[in-house]
């Protein structure tokens, strides 16, 4: 017998289920409780960069339109800084990044309201250094500062809980004219399949002159939405 | 910087997402294999809460939707721990939320219609910050089991339902705690999502008749564990750990 590690195991996780409105976002469930409810503002007014919309509907393995889910969302800036104290930079006042949005009980729409972020400094790459080694004096270990690393193309991080689902599943949502920064990306380039790789793009349009990405999820079956183990 | 990537989440002590007895989940789980991220800045970074996003009441489900001089209906209790990370470090200033049924096992919800009745000074919701020691508490009443369309008779556990955001976005959990000596607990097939019974036992708060505040509520303790983290090792030595 070895000696015990004693590191705490993480808590399970369990679904979300059918009334996740009720604690986070009651207004949806039927009720108005808190001073304001969290998420419903991603960027904030003072936020630069473009204008954008995101939204979607999430499809089970039936075909059908899933109507009690909850989606949030962690996105960099338009600069490509995340509203965090380690992601080195300054985000506008009023900038969270972090967003939360259910979808429509009788369509299973879901959409959300923001700025485009911009691309963020990639992981260091490996074999570009001794691995023991800072990426380089004065860059930390994901590499920034470091200019031989790759940015990652801009994308928003999208983690989705409901009944039925477990535990939370992680995608990303890519842009589809960010086509040249795409074909870069080393999240998509990890995707041993590349005809999964568009399931993760958004589709660009307009609506009423604002900017509309369209960003459907297929839980399962045909199309199915790459999800990631983060 | 002297911190890393945190521990791979070890999914084997997590329920997978096919859980066939748990019938929703059939539909609702992918069947191809998840992708496995190293992680950038996009995953070991998340959203920072402070205390102008909640007001101090908010804890307070016996009191928070009630009129005023009135209270929830039903036993009283505090439910109350620690959010730690793996290594056993407190989770400090992190958005602990909670949503419950009633005493009677409604809840307030337009899609909820089981016949036992809304409590008018219920609502049902609460959320706390952790403090510098990672520690929270929600004061509520013990909801009550409730029945669900899965097999024909199927109840749940008195369950409250737990989101926790941790430091990064990977961090991020949503779960359940049941009470101690619970019979339905062995009963659920949610519950039973979990592949190992250490995993459940995790998820059951423990009576703690030392935090009840005598002649008003009794206590239960219920301690959350986050993902831990790596210390870096591109420097000299181990920070930490």
């Amino acid at each position: 017998m070895a000696q015990k590690l004693d590191y705490l195991k993480e808590t399970p996780s369990q679904t979300a289920g059918p009334y996740v409105h009720i604690g986070l976002a009651p207004g949806a469930a039927g009720f108005d409780i808190y001073r304001s409810e969290l998420g419903w503002d991603i960027a904030g007014p003072n936020a630069a960069g473009e204008r954008i919309r995101v939204e979607g509907v999430v499809i089970d393995g039936t075909g059908n339109p899933v109507k009690d889910v909850l989606i949030e969302a962690w996105q960099a800036n338009a600069s490509g800084v995340y509203a965090h104290p380690e992601s080195g930079g300054e985000v506008e006042d009023g900038f969270r990044g972090w967003g939360r949005v259910i979808t429509d009980f009788e369509t299973g729409e879901w959409g959300f309201d923001t700025v485009k972020p911009g691309p963020v400094k990639a992981r260091r790459k490996l074999g570009t250094g001794p691995l023991h080694e800072p990426a380089n004096a004065g860059g930390d270990w994901l590499g920034r500062a470091d200019e031989a690393h790759e940015n990652m193309a801009p994308h928003i991080n999208l983690w989705i809980v409901a009944r039925g689902i477990n535990i939370g599943l992680n995608t990303r949502v890519y842009f589809d004219d960010e086509a040249e920064a795409n074909a870069k990306d080393p999240v998509l380039n990890l995707i041993e399949w590349q005809n999964r790789r568009p399931t993760l793009i958004a589709k660009r349009g307009e609506r009423d002159g604002k900017v509309v990405y369209r960003f459907d999820i297929r839980l399962q079956g045909e199309n199915e939405t790459v999800f990631f183990d983060i | 910087m002297s911190q890393a990537e945190f521990y791979q989440r070890d999914r084997e002590r997590h329920p997978p997402a096919l859980t066939p007895d748990y019938k929703t989940s059939v539909a609702r789980s992918p069947r191809n294999a998840l992708i496995s991220l190293q992680q950038s800045v996009s995953e070991i970074t998340g959203p920072v809460f402070g205390h102008n996003d909640i007001d101090p009441i908010d804890n307070d489900l016996i009191h928070n939707y009630a009129k005023a001089g009135a209270s929830a209906i039903g036993e009283r209790i505090i439910v109350h721990g620690r959010v730690l990370d793996e290594n056993g470090r407190p989770v400090a200033g992190t958005l602990v939320e909670a949503w419950q049924a009633n005493a009677g096992g409604r809840y307030r919800h337009k899609k909820d219609t089981y016949l036992a009745p809304i409590d008018p000074n219920f609502g049902g919701c609460g959320r706390t910050i952790t403090d510098e020691n990672g520690y929270y508490f929600f004061r509520t009443v013990k909801p009550g089991a409730y029945p669900w369309r899965n097999w024909v008779n199927n109840w749940r556990p008195a369950h409250i339902h737990m989101s926790i955001f941790g430091t990064s976005f990977s961090q991020r959990l949503i779960t359940q705690c049941y009470f101690e000596g619970d019979p339905l607990i062995a009963k659920c097939p949610i519950v039973k999502t979990i592949p190992t019974q250490d995993g459940i036992d995790s998820l059951v708060a423990a009576l703690d008749l030392n935090a009840t505040i005598p002649l008003d509520s009794i206590a239960y303790k219920f301690d959350i564990v986050l993902r831990g983290r790596r210390s870096t090792l591109f420097e000299n030595r181990l920070e930490g750990n």
